[in-house]
């Protein structure tokens, strides 16, 4: 079950890769946005940078006890 | 013929309402009412209407042009859902709060001139903490008391910011401001504090998940988004807007990761979809300010959405938490709520066909075209945040999630009453609609749009965004769905902890100082009573002192008064009056010989 999900979304991956290089962005603002497939590197990389920064921010400074606020 | 200004419909109207103690026909006038506004919008043409003279100014409660339009046609589509979704509530204080706040808000879109602006301006505060309140938690009451404090501070600095304005131009119309004068900085920052950004933006994930269930629908549409209003009405184009704007979207992203209470992981994606629209105020190009309203629109919708999707989830379950409903298979007992709050989910992630992608992007390619590549990728790398909590872990950890053997099971989970499932329903065709027919809300869109959200190149890209974030939830799920509870620090930390630095300082120091005090005046007061009781003994004091005789003074003054020690024969009282008489006689005698 597990290794057909995976395989899904490969495929998928690959399909959208593929239609990425069909259909480049015709009016590129940036260097970046003329990379066919930028977004695909762009999704991936930024969610894990995201959950990772924002998982080690709260790990070390802003996640407190839920009694923090209440000590008298 | 325009008679009675959309403000006014819903203030009479929730004025209305207690009074009516047939419950349907309560029910039947609260829906009526945003019918009733929504017609008159529709009969509106465009101009100033309502000038009221009030002291030496003009007050205008009718500016009626495309912008203002706009967020009055989705308040007043959002209030009649919202009051859908909250009609089952018998407690008709929440419809009055509610539609007070809805129609101060109408007041505030509408507001031509400050002091209008300002009146509707408190009312919405004022109004929408009892939405808070009706929660009736303790929670919920030291939240709201956070929020009423906050925004009356921010009350009192647009005040200030008003009266410098008033006072240094003569004029009270409310228009475009010189960001260089300090009357206009006051005004911004007022408004900013009403647009929760950072880091004047605490009072909203710290109150929205309190309010009541109905009630944080309301609250999720109006207060921000009226301030989004204002700020394209008088600050288009300040450059700081840029960048409040785009640090608001990700912040409110990397807060929403961390966050486990479904109602404020929502509120921190408030933050940042406002962050887009504050973003786009501030790049002020024609096309970023259709950006603006058009995402304000579809915002209002789609978070009204996901706000009642959670709500009907609390209200079944009686959790808050994602912790203590991961694992549970909800998705089995509450499926019409899933799919529903899905459409919503799917609508503030951008996914094509659903009316985000149509607004939001606007605002990114905005960005493109003003040529400001970090703002591009900071809304860029939002978007992939967005779709990560409110679209993947949010919806995963409340219906779904792997369970690990320790779950308690949660009695009576039913969907929510029909008419919860009418009202997000309602919504999430709304969504729907506009997503595929953007050319619907172009339409109402201040400038002309020369924008195709469903060219090819863009729905592919937009389809890989999501696509590998969907990868990247899957690699880190667990540690996503892994924690305990608590409670995440944010800039309230700065105005609890001074509360409560100031309580302890009452408390201990103050209180001290108070001890010091009265000890050091309490014999004295105890003299000046025993004085009071006795006055003779201050001239036997005197007496004594002038003679030089040694006597103590507490001895003097412990006796108590008696009025035979100083009882004298009656005739030394008539010699006096008469001594007195006569030389009464003697002066009168004087003056007028």
């Amino acid at each position: 079950m597990k290794t057909i999900r995976r395989r899904i979304m490969l495929a998928a991956i690959l399909a959208l890769f593929l239609l990425g290089l069909l259909f480049p962005n015709p009016h590129p603002h940036f260097w970046w946005q003329k990379i066919p497939v930028f977004d695909i590197f762009f999704g991936f990389f930024g969610s894990i940078l995201l959950i990772v920064f924002a998982k080690w921010l709260g790990h070390n400074w802003l996640l407190k006890d839920k009694d923090y606020y209440n000590n008298d | 013929m325009i008679n009675l200004p959309p403000a006014f419909i819903y203030i009479i109207g929730a004025l209305l309402i207690p009074l009516i103690r047939v419950r349907r026909l309560q029910q039947a006038v609260a829906l009526l009412i945003p019918v009733l506004a929504m017609a008159t919008l529709l009969r509106m043409p465009q101009g100033v209407y309502w000038q009221v003279q009030f002291l030496d100014y003009e007050l205008i409660l009718g500016r009626v042009d495309k912008l203002s339009l706009l967020f009055a046609y989705i308040f007043v589509i959002i209030s009649f859902i919202s009051m859908i979704y909250a009609i089952h509530i018998k407690e008709m204080g929440q419809h009055v709060a509610a539609y007070l706040y809805v129609g101060s808000t109408l007041g505030v879109v509408f507001a031509g001139d400050l002091f209008s602006l300002f009146f509707f301006w408190e009312i919405m505060a004022a109004a929408s903490v009892f939405l808070i309140w009706y929660n009736k938690t303790p929670t919920s009451l030291m939240a709201g008391f956070r929020y009423a404090m906050v925004h009356l501070f921010g009350g009192a600095i647009l005040l200030g910011g008003i009266v410098m304005h008033i006072s240094s131009t003569g004029s009270i119309a409310f228009n475009p401001f010189d960001l260089s004068t300090l009357a206009a900085k006051f005004i911004l920052f007022g408004f900013l504090i009403n647009a929760a950004v950072p880091p004047l933006h605490a009072w909203l994930p710290d109150a929205y998940p309190e309010g009541t269930i109905t009630g944080s629908v309301f609250m999720t549409a109006f207060t921000t988004k009226s301030a989004v209003y204002v700020l394209a009405r008088s600050f288009a184009g300040t450059e700081i807007l840029v960048w409040l704007g785009a640090i608001m979207a990700v912040y409110g992203v990397i807060y929403a990761i961390i966050e486990k209470d479904i109602r404020r992981l929502l509120s921190y994606h408030i933050v940042s979809q406002v962050g887009y629209m504050v973003c786009a105020v501030g790049l002020g190009s024609e096309m970023a300010l259709n950006g603006a309203g058009a995402h304000a629109f579809c915002h209002i919708i789609y978070k009204a959405v996901l706000f009642m999707g959670m709500g009907a989830v609390i209200q079944v379950t009686g959790r808050r938490n994602i912790l203590d409903l991961k694992g549970r298979n909800l998705y089995r007992k509450m499926p019409i709520t899933l799919v529903l709050y899905m459409v919503g989910a799917f609508s503030i992630s951008a996914v094509p066909l659903f009316n985000g992608f149509v607004s939001k992007t606007m605002i990114v390619a905005a960005a493109g075209y003003g040529h400001r590549p970090v703002i591009e990728l900071m809304l860029h790398l939002a978007s992939v945040g967005t779709f990560l909590s409110v679209g993947l872990k949010l919806p995963w950890g409340v219906w779904f999630g792997k369970p690990d053997g320790s779950e308690d099971e949660i009695a009576d989970v039913k969907e929510p009453p029909l008419n919860m499932q009418i009202g997000m329903g309602l919504g999430a065709l709304l969504c729907v609609i506009t997503g595929i027919f953007p050319q619907t809300l172009y339409k109402l869109l201040p400038y002309e749009v020369h924008f195709h959200p469903y060219a090819p190149s863009h729905v592919v890209a937009s389809l890989q965004l999501l696509l590998l974030t969907l990868a990247g939830f899957c690699i880190y799920i667990d540690k996503l769905m892994a924690g305990k509870k608590s409670i995440s620090l944010d800039t309230d930390w700065f105005y609890r902890i001074f509360g409560w630095t100031v309580l302890l300082f009452c408390r201990y120091p103050l209180n001290r100082f108070r001890n010091l005090v009265q000890l050091a005046f309490a014999d004295k007061t105890e003299i000046a009573a025993r004085l009071s009781k006795h006055p003779y003994a201050l001239l036997e004091i005197v007496w004594y002192a002038l003679i030089g005789q040694e006597k103590s003074m507490t001895e003097l003054l412990q006796r108590t008064y008696n009025e035979k020690d100083y009882r004298v024969p009656i005739g030394i009282g008539v010699c006096a009056s008469l001594i007195f008489l006569f030389l009464y006689a003697l002066i009168y005698m004087r003056v007028a010989g």
